[in-house]
């Protein structure tokens, strides 16, 4: 069945206008279809989308502490196995609840193998609570705890978690990074996660109009940009095979990180001192010399 | 719902539709048909949703489209109950359809 034209996520939420989560959150749904129970982490989504006693959900749903989303959906998986139900069970979280604070139970998921999609709607912060640092800010970014001045002229100092190649060492059956602006390949990922049976795990990156400082018109052509840099690269890796990821795509020529960085003020300060926009750029391209020979066109 | 719910339960699946956020706006997207191709890439990126996609075949035959021959697919209209003016419709849309205006209460 199509389910394209329904929608499971309804309008009337509080996500900031401009934010790219309701847009991952609607095709996800739409492709998993009705048959679906979600299991939301603490985070902008669950908070915007279920402001009591009112809920943009039109399927099953369970809010879930920070750090306790895929043992919940673990659970619920569990369930409809022992009651010999065919669903989709899909656990939701942001960067906060993911790569930190749920980082074990999700871990534990993995290893268990249950048949659950998790998916990490990555925004690069704690932007619920007021755009905190998280494990998956980006070196250079500016936040409310990785703040720039004169002692500190870069941002956040550390790099961001390679989550997606953390999860595939645990030989998840199906692991990728996603972009709801390259769509067909996202369509592709999340139709091929929900057929696999195991754990999967969708790392999609998820810009935050608030938290990036960009124009909200901008969110789609900043994530775009994101991919079309280098910056945040497409793949996906089946059974832990990292030797054998697949590139699903590259652009046809690079553009300067410039570009990504530019549209962001969380990203203004860098642009004042062409090392660091040098550095982002060797970054990227040593990540390409590694890893770029495995894309196949 | 007046009283509170064993456990926060809400058993009205989708009642968001009640938040009318379309009280938010400060820029108005107003589509301009007769530069539409229905290429349907705001109804697909719009985050509320709040781009409808409209199949019957008398909107679709009566609505004004760059081409004739696009009469066919389905046309989208702007749901202005909720739409909270973010502008991701008029910055993608690839024929600049979609003009962004101040808008007037």
């Amino acid at each position: 069945m199509n389910y394209e034209n329904e929608e499971f996520f309804a309008p009337g939420h509080g996500m900031c206008a401009g934010c790219a989560a309701p847009i991952i959150v609607k095709w996800i749904l739409k492709w998993a279809g009705p048959n679906t129970i979600v299991a939301n982490a603490t985070g902008c989504l669950e908070v915007a989308t279920t402001a009591y006693p009112r809920t943009s959900w039109r399927v099953p749903w369970i809010h879930i502490a920070f750090e306790n989303a895929a043992a919940a959906a673990s659970g619920v998986e569990a369930a409809t196995r022992a009651k010999g139900e065919k669903l989709n069970i899909i656990a939701f979280g942001g960067d906060g609840g993911t790569v930190d604070i749920g980082f074990q139970a999700l871990s534990g998921m993995v290893e268990r193998g249950h048949n659950v999609l998790y998916v990490l709607y990555d925004n690069e912060a704690y932007m619920n609570t007021g755009i905190q640092r998280s494990g998956s800010t980006p070196w250079g970014a500016w936040t409310t705890t990785s703040k720039v001045g004169s002692a500190n002229p870069v941002g956040k100092l550390r790099p961001k978690k390679p989550i997606a190649m953390i999860i595939a060492a645990h030989n998840a059956p199906y692991v990728a990074t996603a972009n709801p602006a390259m769509f067909q390949d996202f369509k592709k990922k999340v139709q091929k996660a929900l057929s696999t049976p195991g754990a999967k795990f969708l790392h999609v990156i998820s810009s935050c109009t608030t938290g990036w400082r960009h124009d909200p018109s901008k969110t789609v052509e900043i994530m775009r940009l994101a991919t079309d840099t280098g910056i945040f690269p497409l793949y996906e890796i089946e059974n832990g095979d990292i030797e054998n990821m697949r590139i699903t795509y590259k652009p046809k020529k690079f553009k300067p990180v410039e570009e990504y960085l530019k549209p962001q003020g969380r990203f203004r300060h860098l642009l004042k001192n062409p090392e660091y926009v040098k550095k982002l750029q060797e970054d990227v391209d040593a990540w390409w010399a590694r890893y770029g020979h495995h894309y196949h066109p | 719902m007046e009283l509170i719910t064993r456990g926060a339960v809400i058993t009205e699946p989708g009642n968001a539709v009640e938040n009318k956020t379309g009280s938010w706006r400060v820029f108005k997207p107003v589509i301009n048909y007769e530069k539409c191709i229905r290429c349907m890439i705001c109804w697909q990126y719009c985050p509320e949703p709040a781009i409808l996609k409209l199949e019957d075949e008398k909107t679709k035959k009566e609505t004004p489209a760059a081409k004739d021959a696009l009469k066919k697919l389905p046309v989208v209209q702007i749901d202005y109950d909720y739409c909270k003016g973010c502008g991701i419709c008029a910055n993608e849309c690839p024929v600049k359809a979609i003009d962004f205006v101040m808008e007037e209460r």
